[in-house]
């Protein structure tokens, strides 16, 4: 059926979605036993690299030790709200001041990168309109908008928003476009014979068919939205775990770059298990062939 | 409801280095009010590409589709079309998936008239109780029925049924035979059918005439059987009339002999 694929946009310059983290299940055979060998073995993991740490901060003396490193995320997260001044935050309140940025510039990249994503997903105008600029941009580090955005805006935290922006924007673009041009050409046509309105198809095909897709953009986006914010801040200073990395640094702490490390690591990982949460509610069920 | 399909072609190519493939060659049919027919003929050799052209879903390279004297140019619910693969919505309710077509395809009949013949149809094909399930709680022949039910509902003139029982056990599709001619002959709008089938005894069962389709490069239709067998048939009686087995050979004949040197999806 040519003439319908016509309206079918190749995709294969997606990006390939990571692979699930859940290994194949170890054959055991209670499922308390099965928690308790893979918690053991998460251990074994932990503690083979906090040993290789140990060894290698016994040889280089500049490096911290796990216990100083953890002995530090210990201190920082008991105190995590005081607030001396702009050089002197605790860490809650730089976790926080980056999450605001993260969520601001992934919701701008949400509302910007969804409609634009079902309009290139839909039309195929609009994809060779958009596509060689998607494809062009989508390479370069978000870092690099970084001096022309605060050259335009003039501060260095709205820049750090709109370098979450631009990094957030392609692969929920790139995702909501392969979404719509997943839809089934079954679900297409069945709209088609029965003469399903926008409105209908819309809410009956589109999105139930592309939200899966569109989510799983969103979680990508978010990912690399929380990875570049802790650059972006680096590099523009003032507040934010990046800053507070940077400002550790200045200061030789190194136990604290670690501990922050440790933090933006556990704060990333609740946002994508947020995000993987939403995308099995969406995922569609298979249907029985 | 008449169809005329005057002088169809179509070519597809399946890929830009591939020449195109000419799967419907001048195809001529003629069916009047009334009338059952089924298509039959080996993979590739076009058969759900003409349902697809009849109903609209597909241009013809050359020659017109006529329903009623109006010539075809898009889907309409005049033609309701049962798929392949059932084809439902799956976040629709078995009975949202016959209600939003209904709907959406009939818009100049009143909400209750609507409702009714959606609660109509969902009640012969025996799925009022199960309306509330998903397509994913039901089985494939559940699936099946409610898509037919969707099709009767929508109250077309023309029924399009692309081989809409060929992924289902024997038992399921003979009791969906019965229902769909049940379906047909009394309780509906629908005059005419066409149907897609690659079953010899399905087609005889359910046919009035049989269009035997030819493989590429072959013309389209290669020949038209008419089935002399009474109805209501029986479909255990019907096995022992002479009539029957001579359409069988007829077919069987005909379907060996075209038997595809090339097997090619359509």
């Amino acid at each position: 059926m040519t003439m319908l694929h016509d309206d079918v946009i190749d995709l294969t310059a997606a990006p390939s979605q990571p692979p699930t983290e859940e290994g194949p299940p170890p054959p055991s055979t209670s499922p308390w036993r099965r928690r308790a060998a893979s918690l053991g073995w998460a251990m074994a993991g932990v503690t083979v690299v906090l040993g290789l740490w140990h060894l290698a901060a016994l040889r280089s003396p500049d490096l911290p030790t796990p216990a100083e490193g953890l002995g530090e995320l210990w201190a920082l997260v008991g105190d995590p709200f005081y607030d001396n001044g702009p050089n002197d935050k605790g860490i809650g309140l730089q976790l926080a001041i980056s999450l605001q940025r993260v969520f601001t510039g992934f919701a701008l990249a949400a509302l910007v990168g969804v409609p634009l994503g079902l309009l290139i997903g839909a039309s195929r105008r609009a994809w060779q309109a958009v596509n060689p600029l998607v494809q062009v941009l989508r390479p370069v580090s978000p870092l690099a908008w970084f001096p022309i955005l605060l050259t335009v805006l003039r501060d260095a935290g709205k820049a750090a928003v709109f370098v979450v922006f631009i990094t957030a924007l392609w692969p929920t673009v790139v995702n909501t476009a392969a979404g719509v041009a997943g839809v089934p050409l079954d679900h297409r046509n069945v709209a088609r014979v029965y003469r399903f309105g926008r409105l209908a198809f819309v809410r009956h095909v589109l999105l139930p068919d592309s939200l899966p897709s569109i989510v799983a953009g969103l979680r990508l986006s978010m990912g690399i939205g929380w990875m570049v914010i802790v650059a972006a801040e680096m590099l523009s200073g003032g507040a934010g775990i990046g800053f507070f990395v940077w400002n550790s640094y200045n200061a030789s702490d190194l136990s604290a770059v670690i501990a922050a490390i440790v933090l933006v690591g556990a704060v990333g990982y609740t946002l994508d298990a947020l995000f993987l949460r939403l995308g099995r509610r969406f995922s569609t069920e298979e249907v029985h062939r | 409801m008449s169809l005329e399909i005057h002088a169809v072609h179509k070519s597809f190519a399946a890929s830009r280095s591939t020449p195109p493939q000419h799967v419907l060659r001048g195809v001529d049919l003629t069916v009047t009010t009334g009338e059952f027919v089924s298509l039959i003929g080996h993979s590739g050799c076009g058969k759900s590409t003409l349902l697809n052209v009849v109903a609209g879903l597909l241009r013809p390279d050359a020659g017109r589709v006529v329903v009623d004297g109006r010539p075809v140019t898009e889907p309409g619910p005049d033609r309701a079309m049962v798929f392949q693969n059932y084809s439902l919505l799956p976040r629709l309710s078995v009975l949202a998936n016959v209600r939003e077509a209904v709907k959406a395809a009939r818009p100049d009949r009143s909400r209750e008239v609507n409702d009714e013949h959606v609660e109509r149809y969902l009640h012969a094909v025996g799925l009022w109780e199960h309306r509330d399930k998903r397509p994913a709680q039901i089985s494939g022949g559940m699936q099946q029925r409610t898509a037919v039910a969707r099709a009767f509902a929508v109250g077309p003139k023309l029924l399009l049924l692309d081989e809409p029982f060929g992924a289902l056990d024997a038992l399921t599709r003979a009791k969906l035979q019965a229902q769909l001619v049940g379906l047909w002959g009394q309780e509906s709008d629908t005059e005419t059918v066409l149907m897609v089938t690659h079953g010899i005894d399905e087609a005889i069962l359910l046919a009035d005439r049989i269009v035997v389709m030819a493989n590429p490069p072959h013309a389209s239709v290669l020949d038209v059987i008419p089935v002399p067998l009474a109805r209501p048939r029986d479909r255990v009686t019907m096995v022992d009339d002479p009539a029957f087995r001579e359409v069988q050979a007829r077919l069987m004949a005909l379907l060996t002999a075209e038997a595809p040197e090339a097997t090619s999806a359509a």
